[in-house]
């Protein structure tokens, strides 16, 4: 997908998401299968890592809801971090600070994670 | 631009294929009568959310369709109406979305409405003959 791009990294315990581009009702299954994989690994502690995210629209947003439920209960977190204004901005109109944790950065989310 | 008319119309296939597209060809518009960044976003949002339910809720995910799409503006508002053929969004069946109860459900959908209604100063919903527009309304 030409405006969607999605790595995954490990911090020891902690799958890191780095995602770039534009988010929307074409490219949130690539973030949906990418989420997927690593519940189906168990690994159930995720960042999702939003330093090179342009853009998002609610179909984005819906990704992150679809999992947060089964991953909390499972005993993990979806964490989001690095988010520019305009992106964050889209996340508060929706009310997400109050349910989702949205770091700064990076290493903030981590620490949370060892807490 | 004070006291100038400008109207632009893009017709595309209903796809989400075409979302980029449809975001640009806003956003060119918007950012050539010297709109902030921050009301380029939102109205990049507003036509992504409103094009992504006529797609799915509309056409039924039938990429064969066509959507037009107008954006106009004058000195005091900027304007932007989809027009599709497909089945008509009725805004009375619609109530605002609560995102605890939504997670809780694993329902994800809902929220584009929502999301037009706080970006944009009006929207509304008409039917003529077989063709359902929304029109959407940002205040300059």
């Amino acid at each position: 997908m030409k405006n969607f791009s999605i790595a995954t990294r490990q911090n020891e315990n902690v799958s890191i998401l780095d995602i770039s581009g534009e988010l929307d009702a074409h490219t949130a299954s690539h973030l949906e299968n990418a989420l997927k994989s690593l519940i189906d690994e168990e690994s159930y502690a995720i960042i999702v890592n939003c330093s090179g995210l342009d853009y998002i629209a609610s179909a984005g947003l819906g990704v992150f809801m679809a999992y947060i439920e089964d991953v909390r209960s499972l005993g993990g977190d979806i964490k989001l971090t690095n988010m520019n204004d305009r992106v964050y901005n889209v996340f508060d109109l929706l009310g997400f600070p109050t349910l989702y944790d949205i770091l700064e950065d990076e290493r903030e989310a981590l620490q949370s994670f060892d807490n | 631009m004070a006291g100038t008319n400008q109207i632009q119309t893009l017709s595309v296939e209903a796809s989400t294929e075409h979302l980029a597209k449809v975001r640009d060809f806003v956003a060119a518009h918007a950012e050539s009568i010297g709109l902030s960044q921050k009301d380029i976003s939102e109205i990049r949002l507003a036509v992504d959310e409103a094009y992504t339910n006529i797609i799915k809720h509309a056409y039924k995910n039938s990429p064969t369709e066509k959507v037009s799409i107008e954006i106009g503006s004058d000195a005091k508002k900027l304007w932007i109406s989809l027009m599709d053929e497909g089945k008509s969004f009725d805004p009375n069946t619609y109530s605002e979305p609560d995102l605890m109860q939504r997670i809780k459900e694993k329902k994800r959908g809902g929220m584009g409405v929502y999301l037009i209604k706080k970006v944009m100063d009006q929207v509304q919903y008409n039917r003529t003959g077989k063709t359902n527009e929304i029109r959407m309304v940002k205040k300059l």
